[in-house]
């Protein structure tokens, strides 16, 4: 009953007919404290995040949130976590008021009680006004406020959040963050999933990278980033014929080794200081004649993340959307 | 607009989580509540309830009511009503809650659902209960209808009381056959095509606009034994309509429609309704 992790899982183990999801994962998240789960799309968080939550039941492992056993002990579970699912799930046909208020009533927290507490939550969200308007004629940021708010309705223990922020505009994305920090200063537990390595950097002190069901690093973002290399500079030579050549310059300035993507006619390497190097890079190039479309240094994103601890970029292409914040020189 | 922690007076204090701790009726309540909302603020989801029977009266008895005429004499009118009660019941009952339970599954809700400490039967317990009160709505709406077409409750209070109370229990039983149907399909889409196809011919091949006695050979032969018919029936005699009498040398059904109408509902509750919850729960599991 008593562990010292609000959050605690060993061996997960979770599969779909032949698919596995989860392939033996562990978690510890202490009291307190934020974790993100990093991975692409079906990297096996979304699965996590239902077993914790007593929606799904693991074939294998076992895992106990606020010190309850998720199997066995459900409903203790229940009453003590928030849960943001993926697809914000606050009721279209229902104002935002009768959604917290329902909510509330299904914590047992009385009709009067989960009305004043509701009120509450509707001003900490700056959703008043909006109060009595049917939640389907919100906007996508006022619906994802509504469903936090709904999370917090019990000011819970720990809160799971499953890609908060995924579908936000960028202001939107701001103000959550804003309120997510809010709660952790208020002292919850907050186990959050994320497919953009900026999020889980801005939000969590522990970033777990998961990939095929299994965790494949953890630590916070320095540490990752680290293991990444740093910055990233990027060459985009005009004529694919150079790409060669392009490499071994990058190669010899950042002193790593470069990656080359043919397809995109990238040329990659990691760099302690890549704005200190990019000067050297360019009039590297420039000496040898070779023409570039694009030249710059960039943060590490998911994709250099994966691309350095898997030696394959993120499994299904897509996260053309994932913000990363490129700062080219041309 | 700014998203912030403001501190108002003081924060209204909750219970823990420990004397947090509700009953499965009023879990069911909160959810049915939900369920009535629903129907209000989607009045063109409630025209199986509304529209419908009332246009059915209208269409029946002033269209084709001339045309039809009851075996042993009576008013057409009087006739009719009780087919368009059973029929209106048999939609009425098991087309929404289907439509519910189809599109919490498929849009998110039941998770949520899940992730609260609610009682186990909450969810599916308040749909039926959320329809049970819905289909109160049609049975005074055809009622008034009927009433000023001309059909008349020739009986007393008691046998009045009866019919509608028959009504009630023919609609729980079809509640659990959408909470079935609901539970087995994947889409309030599907949960239409489906209601249309096996439902719609169930409720016309009974004595719902004609007395069973017109129909050929094996149509007559299911319609007397389908319970429709003998809910029609049943409502017939218990309000002293025409037709509420059957010629001897029926079939069993027809001569005991009342007591058949009872055996099949419960019948179709014993069986749909642990049915529709094993279908349900795995239905939402994983």
């Amino acid at each position: 009953m008593s562990t010292t992790n609000t959050i605690e899982a060993h061996g997960l183990r979770k599969h779909y007919g032949e698919t596995t999801a989860l392939d033996g994962v562990d978690l510890a998240v202490p009291a307190r404290s934020v974790c993100a789960l990093l991975g692409p799309n079906g990297a096996g968080k979304t699965t996590a995040v239902r077993i914790l939550t007593t929606l799904s039941k693991a074939d294998g492992g076992s895992a106990t949130v606020a010190g309850f056993d998720v199997a066995t002990e459900p409903g203790q579970v229940r009453r003590r976590l928030g849960l943001a699912a993926q697809d914000a799930t606050v009721d279209g046909l229902l104002t935002g008021r009768e959604n917290l208020t329902m909510i509330g009533e299904m914590h047992h927290l009385g009709r009067r009680v989960a009305r004043r507490r509701g009120e509450e939550l509707l001003e900490q969200f700056s959703l008043v006004e909006a109060g009595d308007k049917l939640a389907r004629e919100y906007s996508g940021g006022m619906r994802r406020r509504l469903d936090l708010a709904a999370t917090l309705v019990v000011r819970p223990e720990v809160l799971f959040l499953d890609e908060p922020t995924t579908g936000l505009d960028p202001r939107a994305r701001n103000e959550l963050w804003a309120v997510l920090d809010t709660l952790v200063d208020e002292g919850a537990t907050v186990l959050l999933t994320t497919q953009y390595l900026e999020e889980a950097e801005r939000l969590a002190r522990e970033i777990m990278v998961i990939d095929h069901g299994r965790v494949i690093a953890s630590g916070d973002a320095r540490q990752l980033k680290r293991e990444v290399g740093g910055d990233q500079l990027l060459i985009v030579p005009a004529d694919p014929a150079e790409l060669s050549r392009a490499a071994a310059i990058l190669e010899r300035v950042a002193g790593t080794r470069a990656s080359v993507d043919p397809a995109t006619r990238r040329v990659t390497a990691p760099a302690e200081s890549g704005v200190a190097a990019i000067a050297s890079v360019a009039s590297e190039l420039e000496a040898s004649g070779i023409r570039v479309e694009d030249l710059g240094v960039h943060q590490p994103t998911l994709d250099d993340v994966f691309l350095t601890l898997t030696g394959a970029p993120v499994a299904p292409p897509e996260s053309a959307d994932s913000p990363a914040p490129e700062e080219a020189l041309r | 607009m700014t998203v912030q922690a403001q501190q108002t007076a003081s924060p209204v204090e909750l219970p823990g989580p420990d004397a947090r701790r509700g009953s499965a009726l009023g879990d069911i309540w909160v959810v049915a509540r939900r369920g009535l909302i629903h129907m209000r603020r989607q009045p063109e989801a409630l025209a199986d309830a509304t529209v419908q029977p009332v246009m059915f009266v209208l269409l029946f008895a002033y269209v084709f009511g001339g045309a039809i005429a009851v075996p042993g004499g009576g008013d057409y009118k009087e006739f009719l009503m009780g087919g368009i009660f059973a029929q209106t019941i048999v939609f009425g009952g098991s087309f929404g809650v289907a439509v519910g339970i189809a599109s919490d599954r498929s849009n998110g809700a039941m998770d949520r659902f899940r992730s609260l400490p609610i009682a186990r039967s909450a969810v599916l317990g308040g749909h039926a209960l959320a329809n049970l009160i819905k289909v109160i709505l049609p049975m005074i709406l055809m009622s008034v209808c009927g009433l000023i077409v001309g059909w008349r409750i020739n009986t007393g209070i008691l046998e009045a009381a009866a019919g509608y109370a028959l009504l009630l229990l023919f609609a729980f039983a079809m509640i659990w056959v959408g909470v079935l149907l609901g539970s087995m399909l994947s889409s309030p889409e599907a949960v239409q095509g489906v209601a249309f196809v096996a439902i719609f011919p169930l409720t016309f091949i009974a004595s719902t606009f004609v007395p069973t006695s017109t129909l050929p050979g094996v149509l007559r032969t299911f319609a007397e034994w389908n319970p429709v018919s003998t809910l029609a029936d049943s409502l017939r005699s218990l309000f002293g309509n025409p037709a509420g009498v059957v010629p001897p040398g029926s079939s069993w059904p027809l001569e005991h429609p009342i007591l058949y109408t009872l055996i099949a509902s419960v019948l179709v509750i014993g069986v749909c309704a642990p049915l529709a919850i094993h279908v349900f729960r795995r239905s939402i599991a994983d």
